[in-house]
């Protein structure tokens, strides 16, 4: 699986990093930035899940690669 | 001037409003000032609603249930024609759309202020129109980063304690302590004050001035210019003193700000920690207050955040979608009609997002405060481009205040004569006294 932010979308409420910090990082405005090529190994897909549905503008996915 | 309040009862009129160009004296930059409605009696919630009357945050949570089951986006002749919608839908798509609503004016008062003042504001970025916002946030968004924030939590929670320390000797079972006045309150000062590099001891005049700006919402223009005055006075000593012995802090960095190659004018200096001041305090402590106001009233979930701190990362974010103390407006940028309401330009637009986060339909179990609830998608900081800029710092100082509070008290409660909490007037929501007895 394969973890995508929408930049267009993202507003930087920070919420994903807190739940995924492993993947996602803040930009130097706070935007997020997915880590490598947004694989997301086995042991971190619920976090990843979460993440995904706990940002506030639903500019995470998470696709099947 | 006709702005006294009008004695009858029932819906409060509209009115004529007043223009500056009429040779009446209006506080400054505002151009149209309709009549106040202020102390008469709501009513009808669907066609008089008032947020500064005093039931209004009192009873918040039953007026937006009920609200959005019979009357999804109410409306009011109140500050010169007002609309609330109470579904997450419809507070979204207005949060998303800066073509039809500006930020001009996002707080609801019977004037409005000079169009001419767009798209930057008195407030800049909150008060902002595209294209011009994205500049002035771009400045403040680097000093609110999550790296910027988090080195804070030492700092955040050594004012936690000395105010906790401050309460004095603690009787259990009998000391009755107001944990919004004595604790809640003081917190967000202090560390906003840390960041921009202002005098500690002015902390007490920062609450008098942000009640002034957010809670006199109808207090007569003279009065408003008379304050407005003092704030600016206040700020512009703080900015000179700054000039002249530049530090390391977010005062200095805005002075030294640049947008297009060009240093910021003193007016949007001045609007930019204006907004930090405003945005920063009053809202983070209503929700540490109305976190507190929860807890007192649920030992099993204090129990819970005690015995399982790692229940924090959910329960932090429960805390803001159930008691979000922000409602954001917007004024109409031209005619528009959105859920079936002709919504005219310069009418006000309520967003509170508090209401949009207990919807059913967008959230499960809305009215429950669920303390490991995971998906939890809440607006509680605002949606859009006009997202919280302080919400990291704000996450921060709402977690640590608790972490420290029940740490230091694990048994507290409403007092043995009932709940004697006051609740704020006007769009930020929280406790204003908030008696608790510690057990
Ligand atoms: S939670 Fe959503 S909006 Fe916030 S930083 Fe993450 S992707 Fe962006």
């Amino acid at each position: 699986m394969r973890l995508q932010v929408n930049s267009e979308l993202c507003q930087g409420h920070n919420r994903c990093m807190v739940l995924l910090p492993e993947l996602i990082e803040a930009d130097d405005e706070g935007y997020a930035v997915v880590l490598e090529d947004g694989s997301v190994p086995e042991e971190l897909l619920h976090k990843a899940q979460l993440a995904v549905d706990n940002c506030p503008e639903f500019a995470l996915t998470l696709e099947d690669d | 001037m006709s702005a006294d309040p009008v004695q009858n009862q029932g819906p409060a009129p509209r009115g004529e409003p007043i223009y500056a160009a009429d040779g009446h004296e209006l506080p400054d930059d505002v151009y149209k000032l309709y009549p106040s409605s202020h102390g008469v009696p709501v009513a009808d919630w669907a066609t008089d609603f008032d947020h500064a009357d005093p039931e209004y945050n009192r009873n918040a949570h039953e007026i937006w249930d009920e609200l959005r089951s019979k009357c999804p986006i109410a409306h009011t002749e109140r500050y010169g024609g007002t609309w609330l919608p109470t579904k997450h839908e419809d507070v979204r798509a207005i949060a998303y759309d800066t073509e039809n609503f500006t930020s001009r004016q996002v707080i609801v008062v019977n004037g409005r202020i000079d169009p001419a003042k767009s798209p930057i504001g008195q407030a800049p970025p909150i008060t902002s129109d595209p294209p011009f916002h994205q500049m002035a946030r771009k400045l403040l968004l680097s000093q609110f980063r999550p790296n910027k924030i988090n080195p804070l939590e030492g700092d955040i929670r050594e004012v936690c304690r000395q105010r906790l320390d401050d309460l004095g000797e603690i009787e259990p079972g009998e000391t009755i302590i107001d944990a919004a006045a004595q604790y809640a309150q003081h917190i967000p000062p202090a560390v906003i004050s840390r960041l921009l590099g202002f005098p500690p001891e002015d902390d007490d005049k920062f609450r008098y001035f942000i009640h002034n700006v957010l809670e006199e919402i109808d207090a007569p223009p003279e009065q408003k210019r008379a304050f407005a005055m003092e704030f600016d006075e206040y700020l512009d000593a703080q900015i000179e003193d700054h000039r002249q012995n530049p530090r390391d802090d977010l005062t200095t960095y805005l002075i030294n700000a640049e947008i297009g190659g060009q240093p910021l004018p003193h007016e949007q200096v001045r609007g930019a920690i204006l907004l930090l001041l405003i945005a920063g305090i009053d809202t983070t402590w209503s929700a540490i207050g109305a976190s507190l106001w929860h807890l007192a009233q649920n030992p099993a979930d204090v129990e819970r955040l005690r015995k399982d701190p790692d229940v924090m990362i959910f329960a932090l974010e429960e805390f803001l979608r159930a008691y979000a103390p922000v409602t954001m407006a917007r004024l109409v940028a031209k005619d528009v009609e959105i859920g079936g309401c002709p919504m005219k330009e310069e009418d006000f637009v309520l967003l509170p997002f508090p209401a949009a986060n207990r919807d059913e339909e967008f959230i499960e179990n809305a009215d429950k405060f669920i303390i490991d609830r995971e998906v939890n998608r809440h607006s509680a900081f605002g949606l859009g481009i006009h997202r919280c800029l302080g919400s990291n710092l704000a996450r921060l100082e709402l977690r640590v205040a608790i972490e420290e509070f029940i740490n230091r008290f694990p048994d507290f409660s409403l007092p043995p004569d009932g709940d004697q909490t006051q609740w704020s007037v006007g769009q930020i929501r929280g406790p204003r006294a908030l008696p608790l007895r510690i057990g």
